[in-house]
């Protein structure tokens, strides 16, 4: 007989053994030996997702819309199979900065803000109790129906009982008491609960087989197997029309809204946040929980549907039994005591892992964000003077505990009837939906800002209060329901659930696309009004970029371990405290914590100390009380309040700085190059001058003292003597004349008469200068094309000393009697075209360049400097300087052995345009 | 027997002016313009003496000197280097390679017989 008392025993021996478990894993967690190190370990606690929302109200919903039921678990699945990497990084994030909840993880990737973590906390609790006032409800009913054994009776209408014979009561008190135990034992450091995370994994399995056992119970117990399920139930049409997915659109934008919406309650809800971030161990074990956690989820949703085809079977018509309870009736309409016990057990199971799991990560949101940052600011509790706080913490906590229960008991007195079951659980899922755009924004946009976040969420819960809160109060009868049908003042646009004319969704795809839309428009939006601050910039590349981060200094102040030992041991606890700054030291290579530098790495270090007992806001405004910040000048200020766009703009403007040096010295390099080169050819000059001074000098000196001292010399030999002397004389003065002439025209000083000049003429004029010269060595000139009328733009003059040079030098290499020289002029093209050809041994290819250098006389022989031909080897590159002035082009075409051509051009001069008037540059 | 001097030389008019100081001074003498010629007359003309300019066309006066102290049959001639460089580098040079003087140019005849005087010695 299930009498009351076997249930309550058998529930208390339950919670007995679980707490059992929980107690012996945090000795194996305390001795060093975790028993949740275990990556399965982790996918059955994330097993917790499944409430007795899932247990019972599963079987309800499939009983009302057929596979209705699938998207709340095809979300967390997709998330899990798909994006695992979101959870991954999440998990990565919370473990470097040792968040505590996910109101900690907000607050911190915003800039540690306190008021952030308030907000992210207010509506965790606002939206989460309806959540929980739904276990309290199950578990109760539950109880209720299996205590009337053997009579199948729907349990009173919450409420309908007096408070005292309400079971419900008894069960929000034993959980809080069971809550109590598991979670706050004592104050980890690290925020992490091995015990409850091993009961929640048997509980997680717990609930599983019961539920199973009923599947195989009801298809091969009851039934014939599914197929015969399914078959009885195509011959009832009141049954058979459960089996279409969905009747309507609209039916299949609500399947999108469910997954969207269970995708991100899986990862958003304050306990799944606890269990798959904040009590990961490793974070390796998430690469088995991306296949093992959608496994558990497809295989407790296995006997959904035939179980809730069979329960409309058994009771047709309804026949007074809520299909929520299917999974509790079937085995007991059946008499099978000991399933319908486990079933129940496996219902508290459910139950139990919820509530504890919630109300410990809602209970340290609250302790950490909102009512430890109270306390500490007021003064009259003196608390930021007290010197152990780690106790205060835990009371904290366990009062967080009580009232979160105690508000979800009130909540299932007054609101629960108002909604079944599944409706409910959806309410509170669109409450931590309002978190996605925060923490997904957070983790991979770094533009985000404190204020944006503040925005969105505020805006997004307003939005829910007003779109699905408050109906689903005017519809308990709290409030009074006109404005759900006329709007707000009676304003058409503002009616709730047709906000500005939106209509055809339901309820919950209405609050999510409303809600949604306006929190990401007004995160989105306020972020992009101002750059992040250094602060928000910080957490920003911290939680989005990754290593980078270290580079920005999370302090410019510093304290002293004398300082940080006793805050941290005020929340710690001193031991703790002590033994953590001990391992710091040891990190650092220090013999003990009294050796530790008051620098800002120890500050940093006692932050993420304090963050994980009291959260990230709270620790740092703790860790700030004791820090001196170095005093900041007013650029400072302006520099850091500037912040991280400036901090990045800096960097560029010095990244840019680095290559433009880098630049420059290339170039210095290279002119210091330049400028060596062009040392060596002075040197080089210099010494070719002064050698070919030297010479004649060479000649002149000896003669002359040959001369002086021997006055017995023969005539004869005297005057050839004299003579030698005045032609190296002579020599020397024309070498003088053109060193110096070369040194002009190189330097731009050389003066310049411009005017159009006949080129025959001058040619003629250069002939007739020279023509004595010719007779004498007997060879032909021969003038061709010389007629007048071809004008160019030149000093007449220099063009002479061209003209004289290119003669004298053909008259030089050609031989005797035989010699021929021939010019020719020609016009074409817009130039003047003058060649000197001769008959002379000609010049080879290899020196044909040579020749123009200064100082290289053309010779016939690879070597330059040799046979010492008259003249200076200034002539043709001084000539060239004179061509090149006037935009021409002077070279020589030749073959050794079959003469040379030295040919120019100058632009033509058409007659009185002055269009090619040269310019004072140098080509 | 009088000794040999050989003059090396490529511009004329010093070779003219070195030539009738010389033979002034009752020495034989012998002429070449370039490297190759100066090396030939060395072997056919067996100085006692050479006076050889550097910068010369087809082989310097640094590269006649270094095969003339590699060659054992020539180790007894006497050189003395004209040079119109004066740079020091070149003085250490030419007698890095063996030249026994260095004289610049232009030079004062009677150092220069001085010189050659007093190697023949």
């Amino acid at each position: 007989m299930l009498q009351g008392w076997v249930i309550v025993l058998a529930s208390f021996l339950y919670l007995g053994i679980l707490f059992a478990i929980a107690w012996y894993a945090d000795r194996r967690a305390d001795s060093g030996r975790s028993l949740i190190a275990n990556p399965a370990v982790y996918a059955l606690s994330l097993g917790v997702y499944c409430t007795t929302w899932t247990f019972y109200g599963s079987v309800g919903r499939a009983a009302a819309s057929g596979i209705g039921f699938l998207p709340i678990y095809l979300g967390p699945t997709l998330l899990f199979a798909l994006a695992g990497f979101i959870l991954h990084k999440m998990i990565r994030v919370a473990k470097t900065n040792r968040i505590t909840s996910i109101a900690d993880f907000v607050a911190s990737r915003y800039g540690k803000s306190q008021l952030l973590g308030g907000l992210v906390t207010v509506i965790a609790v606002v939206g989460v109790i309806p959540y929980i006032a739904l276990q309290l409800k199950a578990v109760s009913n539950s109880f209720a129906i299996l205590a009337s054994y053997p009579d199948i009776i729907m349990p009173a209408k919450a409420g309908a009982v007096p408070l005292l014979q309400d079971s419900a009561l008894y069960v929000a008190m034993i959980l809080a008491a069971f809550t109590i135990l598991f979670g706050t034992r004592h104050l980890d450091a690290t925020e992490r609960h091995e015990g409850m995370v091993a009961a929640i994994a048997v509980e997680s399995v717990v609930k599983l087989v019961a539920f199973l056992a009923v599947g195989v119970f009801v298809v091969w117990g009851m039934h014939d197997g599914v197929g015969d399920i399914f078959a009885q139930a195509a011959l009832a049409p009141e049954v058979a029309h459960r089996l279409a997915s969905a009747d309507s659109p609209a039916a299949y934008g609500t399947w999108g809204t469910l997954i969207f919406l269970s995708m991100f309650a899986s990862l958003l809800l304050p306990r799944q946040f606890q269990i798959a971030v904040v009590e990961n161990v490793d974070e390796s074990h998430l690469r088995r929980a991306v296949w093992m956690f959608p496994l558990y989820l497809f295989l407790i949703n296995l006997f959904v549907l035939p179980v809730a085809l069979a329960g409309l079977l058994h009771f047709p018509g309804g026949g007074g039994v809520d299909a929520d309870t299917f999974v509790l009736t079937l085995p007991m309409a059946h008499q099978q005591e000991a399933l319908a016990l486990f079933v129940y057990i496996g219902g508290l199971s459910a139950a139990t892992g919820m509530v504890i799991v919630e109300t410990i990560a809602l209970s340290t949101m609250v302790c950490n964000d909102l009512v430890m940052p109270l306390l500490l600011r007021l003064p009259v509790l003196g608390l930021a003077a007290r010197a152990d706080l780690s106790g205060l913490l835990l009371e904290i906590r366990r009062w967080a505990i009580a009232v979160i229960l105690c508000l979800g008991y009130l909540y299932f007195r007054v609101a629960g009837e108002a909604y079944a079951l599944v409706s409910i659980g959806l309410i509170s899922f669109a409450a931590v939906a309002q978190f996605a755009p925060v923490v997904i924004g957070g983790l991979f946009w770094k533009g985000g800002t404190r204020d944006g976040a503040l925005a969105g969420l505020a805006a997004g819960f307003v939005l829910w209060t007003y779109t699905l809160l408050l109906p689903s109060f005017a519809k308990s009868g709290w409030l009074p329901d006109g404005f759900i049908a006329h709007g707000l003042f009676g304003i058409e646009l503002l009616r709730p659930q047709v906000l500005f004319g939106l209509a055809g969704l339901d309820e919950i795809t209405h609050c999510l696309v409303w809600s949604l839309l306006v929190n990401m428009g007004a995160y989105i939006g306020v972020s992009l009004m101002r750059v992040p601050n250094l602060r928000e910039a910080r957490q920003a590349t911290l939680f989005v970029g990754g290593a980078e981060a270290a580079g920005i200094p999370g302090w410019r102040g510093s304290a002293g371990i004398g300082d940080l030992l006793p805050l941290a041991g005020r929340f710690l606890g001193l031991e703790r405290a002590q033994e953590a700054f001990s391992r710091h030291a040891r990190q650092r290579g220090l013999r003990s914590l009294h050796e530790l530098p008051a620098d800002t790495r120890l500050v940093g270090f006692a932050e993420t100390l304090l963050a994980g007992a009291i959260g990230s806001a709270s620790a740092r405004a703790m860790v700030a009380s004791v820090v001196t910040e170095e005093p900041l000048g007013i650029d400072e200020v302006m520099n850091i309040l500037d912040e991280a766009s400036q901090v990045r703009a800096y960097t560029r403007e010095l990244e840019q700085k680095s290559r433009e040096l880098t630049r420059a010295t290339a170039e210095l390099r290279q002119a210091n190059a330049r400028l060596q080169e062009l040392d060596r050819m002075k040197d080089d000059f210099i010494s070719t001058v002064t050698h070919e001074l030297r010479t004649p000098l060479t000649s002149i000196r000896a003669f002359s003292e040959m001369l002086h001292e021997d006055p017995r010399i023969d005539l004869a030999q005297r005057s050839r003597f004299l003579g030698i002397i005045v032609s190296e004389t002579v020599r020397l003065s024309r070498l003088i004349n053109q060193i110096l002439d070369l040194a002009k025209l190189e330097s731009g000083r050389a003066e310049w008469t411009v005017a159009a000049v006949d080129v025959a003429e001058v040619i003629r004029e250069a002939a007739d200068s020279l023509a004595p010269l010719f007779v004498d060595k007997r060879v032909s000139l021969q003038l061709d094309g010389c007629e007048a009328g071809l004008n160019v733009l030149a000093d007449r003059d220099r063009l002479m000393q061209v003209m004289v040079n290119l003669l004298s030098n053909a008259l030089k290499f050609v031989p005797v009697a035989s010699g021929r020289v021939k010019v020719d002029v020609g016009a074409a093209a817009g130039e003047v075209r003058v060649s000197v050809t001769d008959n002379g041994p000609g010049i080879e290819a290899g020196d044909q360049e040579v020749i123009f250098e200064k100082f290289r006389q053309g010779t016939g022989n690879t070597d330059v400097l040799i046979d010492k031909p008259q003249g200076t080897g200034l002539g043709l590159p001084i000539s060239r300087q004179i061509i090149e002035y006037f935009n021409g082009r002077l070279w020589v075409e030749s073959t050794p052995g079959a003469g040379a051509c030295f040919v120019f051009t100058l632009p033509r001069q058409a007659g009185d345009n002055g269009a090619s008037q040269p310019t004072g540059e140098q080509p | 027997m009088s000794h040999r001097v050989l003059i090396v030389d490529d511009e004329p008019n010093i070779v003219i002016s070195l030539e009738y100081l010389i033979k002034k001074e009752g020495f034989e003498v012998a002429v070449a313009t370039d490297g190759e010629a100066a090396l030939q007359q060395a072997a056919d003309f067996a100085p006692d003496l050479i006076l050889l300019d550097v910068m010369m066309p087809k082989k310097s006066g640094f590269e006649v000197c270094q095969a003339l102290r590699a060659d054992p049959a020539q180790a007894a001639v006497k050189i003395i280097m004209l040079t119109a460089r004066g740079r020091e580098t070149e003085v250490a040079k030419g007698l890095a390679l063996g030249a026994d003087a260095y004289i610049t140019k232009p030079f004062s005849t009677k150092e220069l017989v001085l010189q050659i005087k007093s190697l023949l010695a």
